[in-house]
């Protein structure tokens, strides 16, 4: 399974899951999990526009998924982000209905981007993604520490003079970015899966933000590998295998809680037993 | 900065705190809200080393107040003059609503660090300077036993220290601190409002404290603004906390009384109406 042909396969999943998990960690730190969910999901909307203009359809989803960004964050002034970004989807998912009524090669292409082509990737699109990738995770780094305060508290980082219309602003540029690189590898339903499934389960495992978002990385990579390798193995869909072991390190997370709430507070729990237990 | 009245006035020697310095220069300012007016014609001036406690019953504008003075909130008339110079933070703030998510991955002290870098570009690395200076803030505001606690995990009363802490360790001029004792239990209440006091003294900040209720800072306060249907008065405690002055600024009768060391203001003569204990 490291023949030639797939070493492409590696590679753009690779990238995808380094910046998936880097991008989920601030994704699940400020809560934005539905405009991660919605971008993708819109996006596919420009692929269709694009087949219909003839364009690059990859240029399509960028465009629309920066579109539905700007959307969310200037509906997010008079709103809460989660109704500008209800009403983003809404507008994005129609336009994509539309696109997809007055074209007629509808099927693979569109397919496609609903499920990727993560054993179907050629050598031309590796350097696209990782260029976009680099993109993505300077931008993170570059914006780590006002990030970080303003997605744990907004009003000390708002009276530290952190802009936090620009960070949010940015942060949905940020998402918009990993939907064009990680659509057509992964898929749009695959993407939230790995956004999502590491980082929610790596801050079970540490206290330390900065671990959290390495931990985020080295599972979403784990994610992936596994996933790429049982799929080959054993010729169920590799999106079978991305959502599983998602469930499992969230899986794992829960018990790592749980474990460390017993060890650490033995004695509430014995308190409790006790209360319970009918006096005289 | 440097109006006529910092020229005309010696400059300190360099590096020793002055005696007098003005942090905080409210001039008739008016802010309005959604159309209302909140704030009318507040003047107040507060110095380094001060404590003052913004004191007003819900509404009365103090939230407005504090934002106004952070740069949150344009006044619609007058001027808001921070002259604390030098670059960073300079004003250290503790809002009234903290919530903190409980499984964020994040500790006492690393929401304590960002208060020193949250606005610096970069992931950034902290050296023993900087982990020294977060573990004595932690110290000095009994913060250091819940040091490595993840922060959404704690009491609100140990939020409240943690964010004080986090306001502090950019060593600010001015330090606004909306409603802390809101949370806290009398005794917590007391340990707080006396630490700040010594930190006011010993470090030479400008404390600008909301409350509704005065009588846990009367010990402590050297000056007190006191808001009311969006107008306010300043003073000593003494000068502002009379039945004349209320009852001005209330626009109807009010009756200050004291008893066994409280102060407690009774709102009208009319024997129906309830009373306030502000
Ligand atoms: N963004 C806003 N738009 C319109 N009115 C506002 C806005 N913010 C505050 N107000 C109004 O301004 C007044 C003062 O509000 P503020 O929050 O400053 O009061 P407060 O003294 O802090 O009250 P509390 O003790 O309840 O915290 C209130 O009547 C409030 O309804
Ligand atoms: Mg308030």
């Amino acid at each position: 399974m490291f023949a030639g042909y797939l070493v492409n396969t590696w590679e753009a999943a690779t990238i995808v899951a380094v910046v998936a998990g880097v991008a989920g960690f601030f994704i699940v730190l400020r809560g934005a999990a539905f405009a991660a969910h919605a971008l993708p999901n819109g996006a596919f909307a420009g692929a269709a526009g694009a087949t219909l203009i003839g364009a690059n359809t990859i240029l399509g989803l960028g465009v629309f998924s920066l579109a539905g960004a700007a959307l969310i964050a200037a509906l997010g002034r008079r709103a809460r982000q989660d109704v500008a970004t209800a009403l983003t989807i809404v507008v994005m998912l129609a336009s994509g209905d539309l696109f997809l009524s007055r074209t007629s090669e509808y099927a693979p292409a569109i397919f496609a981007l609903l499920f990727g082509e993560v054993l179907g990737i050629s050598s031309g699109q590796v350097v696209p993604t990782a260029a976009i990738a680099a993109v993505c995770v300077a931008a993170v780094l570059v914006l780590y520490r006002p990030l970080l305060l303003s997605s744990v508290a907004p009003d000390l980082a708002e009276a530290q003079g952190i802009d936090t219309r620009f960070m949010d602003l940015a942060f949905l540029v940020v998402i918009a970015l990993v939907t064009t690189m990680a659509v057509p590898v992964v898929g749009s339903l695959l993407i939230f899966s790995l956004l999502i499934g590491p980082p929610a389960a790596a801050r079970a495992f540490t206290d330390r933000p900065p671990v959290a978002l390495g931990l985020s990385v080295v599972l979403a990579l784990l994610s992936v590998w596994v996933s790429i390798a049982a799929s080959f193995e054993t010729n169920l869909p590799i999106g079978f295998f991305v959502g599983a072991t998602g469930a499992v390190w969230y899986l794992a997370g829960h018990v790592r809680t749980a474990w460390a709430g017993h060890a650490r507070h033995p004695e509430p729990a014995r308190a409790r037993r006790a209360a319970r237990t009918p006096r005289g | 900065m440097g109006s006529d009245a910092d020229a005309s006035r010696p400059s300190p020697p360099i590096g020793a705190p002055s005696a007098t310095n003005t942090v905080l220069e409210l001039d008739d300012v008016s802010v309005s809200l959604g159309g209302r007016t909140v704030l009318e014609d507040v003047s107040f001036s507060l110095e380094a080393g001060e404590f003052c406690g913004l004191i007003g019953s819900n509404g009365a504008g103090k939230t407005t107040l504090l934002r106004l003075v952070l740069g949150l909130v344009t006044p619609a008339r007058g001027t808001v003059r921070t002259p604390l110079g030098g670059r960073g933070p300079k004003i250290g703030y503790v809002p009234q609503k903290i919530s903190l998510e409980p499984d964020m991955p994040l500790r006492a002290r690393d929401l304590v660090a960002l208060g020193l870098d949250g606005h610096r570009l970069g992931p950034g690395r902290r050296g023993p300077a900087q982990r020294a200076a977060v573990d004595e803030m932690l110290e000095a505001v009994g913060a250091a036993r819940f040091a490595e606690a993840r922060v959404g995990n704690l009491s609100g009363g140990e939020q409240q220290r943690v964010m004080i802490a986090h306001a502090l360790i950019s060593r600010p001029r001015l330090l606004l601190l909306d409603e802390p004792l809101a949370n806290l239990d009398i005794r917590a209440g007391q340990e707080v409002v006396r630490l700040l006091a010594h930190i006011a003294a010993e470090q030479h900040i400008g404390i600008l404290l909301s409350a509704h209720d005065m009588n846990p800072l009367l010990p402590v306060m050297d000056r007190i603004l006191y808001l009311a249907a969006g107008r306010a008065v300043s003073g000593s405690t003494d000068e502002v906390v009379s039945t004349e002055t209320l009852s001005r600024l209330y626009g109807q009768r009010v009756e200050v009384i004291r008893t066994h060391g409280r102060v407690i203001v009774v709102a009208g003569t009319d024997a129906a109406d309830p009373t306030h204990d502000f």
